[in-house]
Order: C-alpha cells, then sequence, then structure tokens
C-alpha cells in the first residue's frame, strides 16, 4: 500500500489538521495507563459519524487496522494500536447531544469524559450514576469498551446496566444501531454484548445512557482498621447486616503510605487499612442504616470512624481513594494493575497469598480495591526501565491472577484484557469457551480489523515495547 | 535499550526521579489549559512528559517539532496541583527548558526575547527603570520610534508589538526601592521586607503603594530595600537558570536584613519564584541554606494578612467582583482561600465566582508575547466567564494577569477594571 496516498486520504476526510502523523508526535499516542506500548502510523481526530465511517472504510480497503482511542486511561493496553494500525480519537466528537429530564436518558458523542456528562446531568438533578476512579479524565467510549466498573458500581451496577444503545461504524464502514432508548430490547441484546467488548467489533459513535435522580441524602464512613484483614471482617460484617451501600472501597498500608506523601488525604501514618463506605438513599433510611453502620465499623476493631454528610466534607474523605492509584508513582515509576475479581468471603485468604507473592518475588504489592464487589487491584510497582522488570512483573502478576481463579473468581473485573490479560484467558476458559467468543466477534468484524491482536491468546509473549512507526515522516 | 541520542545532559538536566513519577494515567489532562484550548494530546501535561521520557531515554533528540510543544506550554502548573502522583511539573518543565536553551533550540520568538528581556533588562534593575522613563516619555509624547528603540515592547502582554495604541499606560508614579522603613501604624507586631520587583512597580506602582499602606495598617515596619532586583521567575521559566540563581542570590542578600521576619510580595509569580529559592540554590555552597530561610519566610501578601490576621475593615464598599485565580497562587503555592477570605470579610463587597477562575487566562509571564495565538484564544475563554459573571470588576493578585485581563477588557471595548486584592481592602481602609 502506498501509505503516503493514503495518509493524503485520510486527510481529505477529516482535514489535514486532524491528523497526526509525525514521528515526534506519534510518541505521546503509544502509551495509555497501563504498561503497554505501540506507537501508532497515525491518529485520526473525526468531526463525525461520516468521518469515522469513511476512515473506517478507508482503512479497511488499504488493510490497516484501526483502533478507537478515547483519552488512553485505559489499564489493559486495549487502546494501544497494533502494529500498521492506526488510531481513530474523539476529541473533536466530545458533545452531549440532548437531555432527556422526563425520560432520565442522554445522548452524548463518545469523547465526552464522564464526569463532564455527571456534572452537566446534575444541574437537572440528575447523575450518571457508573464512577470509574479516573472519571475525571476518562470518555464514554472508553467506558463502553471496557465496560467500566466504579466505586458506586456496587449498588448501581457497571456501564452495561446504564447503556441503552449505541451508533456502531463497523469495519467496512456500516453503520448501525444497537438497543433502542425504550428499555426493553426484541430480540437479542446486541448492545449488551458490544459493551465491553474491548473495541473489536467497532466504534462507537453515539451513546445513549440511561441517568438516575441524585440521592435525597449521602453519607459516607472512613473506617481506620489496624490491618486488612480486620476490615475484611468489617466489610463481611457490614453486608451480612443486609447493607448494600452505594460504595465499599478498600485501601491498604503500602497505598496509604503513597497517598499521604502527597497529600494529607487525613488518613494516620500507622494505619493499616483504610475502608471508604458510601450510603445513599431517603435521609431516614441513610440515618438508620448509618447508625448501624458506623456500629459495625468500631464493633469489628476500627480504631476511628469518621463520617461526612457535606458534599466538601464527603469529597475530602474520598480524596486519597480517587488519587490512590496515582500516588503510588511517588513509590514506583510502574505499576502493573492486577484487576482480578474472588468471592468476597475469600478477601482476607486471598489477600495473604498475595502478599506470599510479594514476599516471594521481592515486589512490593499496593492494594486499593473495591472491597464491596470483591474486586482485587493488587498494584505490583517496579521500574520499566530495570532490565528484566516486566518480565518478572508479568510472571508474578500472573501468578495473583491464578490465585484469584483458584479462589473461585476471575480475570478482569472492570479494566478488560485487552493486550495485558490474553496469554491468561486459558486460566478461565477453555478453547471451545474461546472459539465460540471468536465466532461472536466475527459477526460484528468477520475481519478482525478492528482493534486486532487483543483479548485472544496469540502465543505472542507480552513484550510492551515501542516499535517505531513504519511510514514516520516529517511534516 | 539502545540509545542512539544523547539524551538530557548537565547538572540541570531534569531529574530522572521527578521524571518517572508519572505513571501516565491521565488525571490532568482535564485541568490542562493548553489540552483544554487544543485536545491534542502533545499539548497536555502527559503528553509533554512523555516527550521528556523519549528525549531522556534517547529514543529521539530534541526535533522543533518537540519544543514547539514544550513551549506551547504555560507553566501554570495546574497539573502539578491535581497530579495524585505529586509530580513536580513545574521544575521538570524549567530544567527541560533550560536543555533546550543549553542546545540553543529555542523558537525564533523566544530567542529575541530572552537576548534582551532576559539576559539584559530583567537582571539589570536600573536598565529596566530606564526603558520604562522612556516609554512612559513615549506615553506622553507619542514618539513611536523610542519605543522600538526600547523593545521594551516585549515587556507587554498580547503580541502587542503589533498593537501599539493598545499599550497599557505605566504608573504615573514609579515605585521603587528605598532606605525609608515605613512605620507601622499602632502597636508593631512586625518587621517585613517588601519585594519591589521588576514590571510591577513600573506598571501598578499604585498597587505597590496600596500594598504597604495595608501593610503598615496591620502593625508592620515595611522596608523596600535597596538592591534587592526582579525576582528571577521569567528566567527560571524560560530556562535561563544561570541568570536566575544570580537574581536569587542578589535578592537573599539584600532582603534578607536585620531585623526582617518576613518577606512579602504581592505578585503571585514572584512569590511562587521565591519560595522556590532553596530549590533554585540547591547546589550553591554559600547560599544553600540562606535560601531555605528566605523561602521560608516568603509569603503571599494575602497569605500574610489572613496569618496575622488583618483587621477587618468597617467601611461599606458595595460593589459586585469576581475574583481570577492567579496559576501561580493557586497552583504553585495551592493558596485558593486567602483572596477569598480578605475580599468576604470587606463589608458590602458581593463577590461572584466566575467558572475556571484558575483556568490561566493566557498571561503566563512572557508567553503572550511568545505565544500570542494560543494565549488569545485562552484569554478569550476568560473574558468569557468573566462577562457570565455580569461583574465590572475583576480582583486578582498577580500582575501578569492584571495586564492580560486588562487587555481582555479593551480588546472587548467594555470598561471593566482590574485590580489587586490589596488595592480594594486598602480603599475600604481609607474609606473609614
Ligand atoms: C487512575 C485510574 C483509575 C481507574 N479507575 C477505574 C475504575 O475505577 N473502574 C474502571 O472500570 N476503570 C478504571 N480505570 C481504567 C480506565 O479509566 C477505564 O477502562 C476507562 O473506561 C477507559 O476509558 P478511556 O477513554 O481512557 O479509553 P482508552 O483507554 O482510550 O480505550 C480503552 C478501550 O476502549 C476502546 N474505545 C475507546 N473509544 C471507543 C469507541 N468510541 N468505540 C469503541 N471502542 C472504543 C479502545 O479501543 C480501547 O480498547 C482507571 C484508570 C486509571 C488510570
Ligand atoms: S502528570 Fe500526574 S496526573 Fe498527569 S498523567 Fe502523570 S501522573 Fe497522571
Ligand atoms: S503547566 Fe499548565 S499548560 Fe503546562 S502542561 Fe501543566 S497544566 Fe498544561
Amino acid at each position: 500500500m502506498d501509505f503516503k496516498r493514503f495518509l493524503k486520504d485520510l486527510q481529505g476526510i477529516v482535514g489535514a489538521e486532524n491528523v497526526v502523523y509525525h514521528s515526534d508526535d506519534l510518541l505521546v499516542f503509544e502509551y495509555d495507563g497501563s504498561v503497554d506500548r505501540g506507537m501508532p502510523e497515525a491518529v485520526v481526530f473525526p468531526n463525525s459519524t461520516q468521518e469515522v465511517s469513511r476512515v473506517i472504510a478507508l482503512s479497511h480497503k488499504a488493510g490497516v487496522p484501526v483502533v478507537g482511542r478515547g483519552t488512553g486511561t485505559g489499564l489493559s493496553g486495549g487502546a494501544i494500536a497494533p502494529p500498521g494500525g492506526i488510531q481513530v480519537a474523539f476529541p473533536r466528537m466530545n458533545h452531549i447531544l440532548e437531555v432527556d429530564t422526563e425520560n432520565r436518558l442522554a445522548l452524548v458523542e463518545p469523547g465526552v469524559i464522564n464526569l463532564n456528562l455527571d456534572t452537566h446531568v446534575r444541574k437537572f438533578g440528575l447523575r450518571y450514576a457508573p464512577d470509574p476512579s479516573s472519571q475525571k479524565a476518562c470518555s464514554l467510549g472508553g467506558n463502553i469498551a471496557e465496560n467500566a466498573g466504579g466505586p458506586h458500581c456496587l449498588a448501581y451496577g457497571t456501564t452495561t446496566n446504564h447503556v441503552l444503545g449505541m451508533e456502531v461504524v463497523l469495519e467496512d464502514g456500516a453503520v448501525v444501531n444497537l438497543g433502542s432508548l425504550a428499555r426493553e430490547t426484541v430480540g437479542y441484546d446486541l448492545r449488551g454484548v458490544f459493551t465491553g467488548s474491548e473495541g473489536t467489533f467497532g466504534i462507537a459513535t453515539k451513546i445513549a445512557v440511561r441517568l438516575l435522580p441524585v440521592p435525597e441524602a449521602v453519607r459516607t464512613f472512613l473506617g481506620i482498621f489496624p490491618d486488612v484483614e480486620t476490615a475484611c471482617t468489617a466489610v463481611s460484617t457490614v453486608i451480612e447486616h443486609g447493607i448494600v451501600p452505594a460504595a465499599l472501597e478498600m485501601i491498604d498500608a503500602l497505598t496509604i503510605q503513597a497517598v499521604q506523601k502527597v497529600t494529607d488525604a487525613g488518613y494516620p501514618d500507622d494505619a493499616g487499612a483504610v475502608l471508604l463506605i458510601e450510603l445513599e438513599g431517603l435521609q431516614d433510611e441513610v440515618d438508620e442504616i448509618g447508625d448501624e453502620v458506623e456500629a459495625a465499623l468500631w464493633e469489628t476493631g476500627a480504631s476511628q470512624v469518621r463520617t461526612a454528610e457535606a458534599a466538601a466534607e464527603r469529597e475530602q474523605l474520598w480524596v486519597g481513594r480517587k488519587g490512590a492509584l496515582g500516588a503510588l508513582g511517588g513509590i514506583a515509576p510502574n505499576y502493573f494493575l492486577v484487576d482480578g475479581v474472588v468471592p468476597r468471603t475469600q478477601l482476607a485468604p486471598v489477600l495473604g497469598r498475595v502478599a506470599d507473592v510479594s514476599r516471594k518475588y521481592n515486589i512490593p504489592i499496593a492494594n486499593v480495591f473495591h472491597a464491596g464487589d470483591g474486586n482485587l487491584h493488587p498494584c505490583l510497582l517496579f521500574d520499566e526501565r530495570q532490565p528484566g522488570a516486566l518480565d518478572r512483573i508479568v510472571e508474578a502478576g500472573t501468578e495473583v491472577l491464578q490465585i484469584c481463579v483458584d479462589a473461585g473468581g476471575t480475570l478482569t473485573g472492570e479494566h478488560g484484557v485487552g493486550l495485558e490479560k490474553k496469554e491468561q484467558m486459558p486460566l478461565v476458559f477453555s478453547e471451545d469457551d474461546m472459539a465460540a467468543m471468536v465466532l461472536v466477534r466475527d459477526a460484528f468484524a468477520p475481519d478482525n480489523s478492528m482493534n486486532p491482536g487483543k483479548i485472544f491468546p496469540d502465543g505472542k509473549k507480552h513484550t510492551p515495547h515501542a516499535h517505531p512507526p513504519a511510514h514516520g515522516m516529517p511534516a | 535499550m539502545v540509545q542512539p541520542f544523547a539524551g538530557f545532559t548537565g547538572r540541570d538536566a531534569p531529574a530522572e526521579s521527578d521524571l518517572y513519577r508519572c505513571v501516565h494515567c491521565g488525571l490532568c489532562l482535564s485541568s490542562c489549559p493548553t489540552y483544554v484550548e487544543t485536545a491534542l494530546e502533545m499539548e497536555s501535561p502527559r503528553g509533554r512528559l512523555a516527550l521528556m521520557k523519549a528525549v531522556n531515554e534517547g529514543r529521539v533528540e530534541i526535533t522543533p517539532r518537540i519544543v514547539s510543544h514544550w513551549e506551547a506550554c504555560l507553566q501554570c502548573r495546574a497539573c502539578e496541583a491535581v497530579c495524585p502522583s505529586g509530580v513536580p511539573y513545574g521544575r521538570i518543565m524549567e530544567r527541560t527548558r533550560s536543555q533546550v536553551r543549553a542546545a540553543g533550540l529555542q523558537s525564533r520568538e523566544l530567542k529575541r526575547f530572552s537576548r534582551f528581556f532576559l539576559n539584559s533588562a530583567l537582571p539589570n534593575p536600573r536598565r529596566l527603570r530606564m526603558g520604562a522613563n522612556l516609554i512612559r516619555l513615549y506615553q506622553r509624547l507619542g514618539i513611536q520610534k523610542l519605543v522600538r528603540l526600547s523593545h521594551l515592547l516585549y515587556l507587554l502582554p498580547g503580541g502587542i508589538g503589533k498593537l501599539e495604541s493598545q499599550l497599557p499606560p505605566l504608573s504615573k508614579r514609579f515605585f521603587g526601592p528605598s532606605d525609608a522603613v515605613h512605620p507601622a501604624q499602632g502597636a508593631k507586631k512586625m518587621t517585613v521586607a517588601l519585594l519591589s520587583g521588576c514590571v510591577m512597580p513600573l506598571m501598578q506602582g499604585p498597587t505597590m503603594e496600596a500594598t504597604v499602606r495595608v501593610l503598615t495598617r496591620n502593625g508592620c515596619d515595611v522596608m523596600v530595600p535597596q538592591g534587592q532586583g526582579c525576582c528571577g521567575a521569567l528566567n527560571t521559566h524560560a530556562g535561563d537558570l544561570e541568570n536566575a540563581r544570580a537574581m536569587a542570590r542578589t535578592n537573599i542578600d539584600s532582603l534578607m536584613g536585620a531585623g526582617v521576619e518576613r518577606i512579602i510580595t504581592s505578585s503571585a509569580g514572584c512569590g511562587s519564584s521565591m519560595k522556590e529559592y532553596a530549590e533554585l540554590l540547591k547546589d550553591d555552597p554559600e547560599h544553600r541554606n540562606k535560601a531555605i530561610r528566605f523561602s521560608g519566610m516568603t509569603q503571599d501578601v494575602t497569605e500574610f494578612l489572613v496569618g496575622l490576621p488583618f483587621q477587618v475593615p468597617t467601611a461599606t464598599v458595595n460593589r459586585r467582583i469576581t475574583f481570577q485565580d492567579p496559576c501561580h497562587l493557586a497552583h504553585a503555592q495551592r493558596i485558593t482561600a486567602a483572596p477569598r477570605t480578605i475580599l468576604n470579610s470587606i463589608p458590602g463587597v458581593e463577590l461572584v465566582e466566575m467558572e475556571n477562575s484558575s483556568l490561566c487566562c493566557g498571561g503566563a509571564g512572557i508567553y503572550s508575547s511568545v505565544q500570542p495565538a494560543l494565549s488569545q484564544r485562552l484569554l478569550k475563554r476568560k473574558m468569557d466567564s468573566i462577562t457570565a459573571t455580569d461583574t465590572q470588576e475583576v480582583i486578582t493578585a498577580n500582575p501578569g494577569c492584571m495586564l492580560q485581563v486588562e487587555m481582555g477588557f479593551k480588546s472587548q471595548g467594555t470598561n471593566g477594571r482590574v485590580r489587586h486584592v490589596v488595592d480594594i481592602l486598602d480603599e475600604a481602609y481609607g474609606l473609614e
């Protein structure tokens, strides 16, 4: 293929200013939030569905693989371009097209930032519930591709429970609608299949989401515990009381130290674990259940319990949690986050075994996670510049995943498989399982030209160093 | 790893321990004015840091294209304030610029600007003052040639070289250092030294005078010692660390005189720079310890007044105002409450918050001169937020912001006015 010609054609579709192809500039498109790297040949910023469709049709004809890019906060390498591929990114398609307050839904473009949607609809007394800790930065396109979760998904469910439908461009450029604005779908729930497909089925160009009313009262509890085991007991105790908090998050000692180094989140230096619990509902409910939660925290051995109801104070309690992953940068330049899920009752023993892996490999592991739904996030800390470091991390990470699977859990709670966990898929799925999944993908993308090389094991070792773009040329 | 290129070199190379704190999480993107404006990853904190890492690792050399992304950075440090990883972006960028400068790879605009202004005028208060006298003469007499001669147009925001008619008027009276001590009114609480600075005493003399009155009124003996000069912030930002160090030493030696308990400035940019002298001079055997003490003694005037605490004015100033957070106050010094506390204490003042008050106005020191296009776009955005508050008066706490927003009002053709927090506090005291 004549790449110069291809670039010209791309420019013809979206405008010269909306194609990035200089090799210097492409350096900032080789990463996402994960440890993976890979340089695209070009990045395209379309302005409309039509442009997306033409870009994809053109690439399909030219045999160039295409990967969508939201804002690159993904933690499984999902947005990393496959060799020879281009990225289609959505900073120009970032409009909230419609908010229907009566039917409580919104129609948005894929580049809309999660928090911006929530902030916007709060003016109407509504909210967008799924709140990944990256919500300030991540896009809704990325959210549906990864079926993102978040602290409040414990009570409200993950992204898939909030997406009503989407407009999708398929690999040949065809534009189709999946799902509907009505709440019931007739026939196969293709909307549900698309959510979480990690960009391998097609590119979403419009997304309809469900909105919820803002609850009357919200109360946040912060419990300080001497160690993780005690905090795990507290989690079980709260749940055994029949309470379903809106959020239930845990932060361990290493993470606490990292956070406190950057901001004073109000955690004592010697705290072994911190639990964050949030209740939402009617004022009476929150008052009544709140007392129970507080009692449960004290009973199980909390050394301190703090509560807040005013927005600003609650925000303060959340500061440490929201910034936790970033804060790890103060301890080590890189983290490899394992997104394993385990049954809630297994939390304490699994964390114990994770600590064994940490000792065995001599790799510090920080834990900050959605305790309420058993979604662990052990972060293996390392420095990618040290020779062989990444290989050891991947090995240790695999061991951690094996522990989760052995405990009756699975590979990923919310970040997707992407590049990072594809070789671990056989830990939970048989050849037949995966072959069935490929059949589903083929129904959408028979030529596998949308985000190829992700999700399914292909024996290619996970070697995330950058490959130089083959066609990079000076502008 | 193969390292085809040399990477950063020398003692002013960005520290790896700073650079590799960035875990590319992206949480800074939405706070970065240039990313908000362009939506391009190259013009984001994460992108700029990635380019630095690539250079550091020897994967690429410093190219004009890479430099252009670094130079488009306002050094507003909004990213630093929100970064959960504590990436010290400000000093990383200062050191990166020093590398670019050492390699002679700065853009033409920046080079031209540096030659006269950073290398000659700022480190040399007398020369600066002479130039300003010329400009004032020009403004009185309209002798355009003089201005071109003096090159002082570069002092002014917004590519104003082309907009001579919009030249902001210099103060009728210049402010400046002297041997005099301005005595405390009433019981004396403290002796403070005030930084006179470079541009502020020439452009905002009355604000400097108001600062002295407000401080004396609150029980401070105020000295404005001779021998001091520009704080060096603009040099530091441009990566001219050598001149900046010399300027820092001068100020340490002149301002930290006998009996001085605090060093006060009413310029947020200068305060931020002086609080970082300790970092700037950390390898200077003679000045290292003094610099640590100096930085510890430095306070922004609003921070100082609230800490005193200041006397709440009793007279009423009936006015609706809005407040613009200077980047180097809000992000670099993390001071956002103190100015608001002062404003809210003045009877009759109604503070209407604007949207995105701490998003840079595009002034950013010399940025408005060397990056006029992006600067103007940010100014437009700022003026829209200001207009939406329906107030006629913008209060801020930094000379650069004052000039930039004044420019904004001028180009809008509206007659809003811009003042410093101490101006309105002084006004209130004056009415008592
Ligand atoms: C600090 C931090 C905290 C995080 N916390 C959470 C959390 O609590 N919960 C959680 O679930 N995740 C979390 N994440 C992971 C990440 O933010 C989410 O996976 C998010 O959904 C990714 O969105 P993005 O816009 O950054 O997508 P990207 O990373 O750019 O892309 C992710 C995937 O989406 C695909 N994609 C993007 N746009 C489209 C589109 N329009 N159509 C089809 N496919 C598309 C890409 O091809 C890629 O496969 C966190 C990440 C960080 C860095
Ligand atoms: S600078 Fe900080 S906030 Fe920005 S990407 Fe790096 S670690 Fe994240
Ligand atoms: S200093 Fe300001 S302009 Fe520069 S990267 Fe940070 S936020 Fe953006």
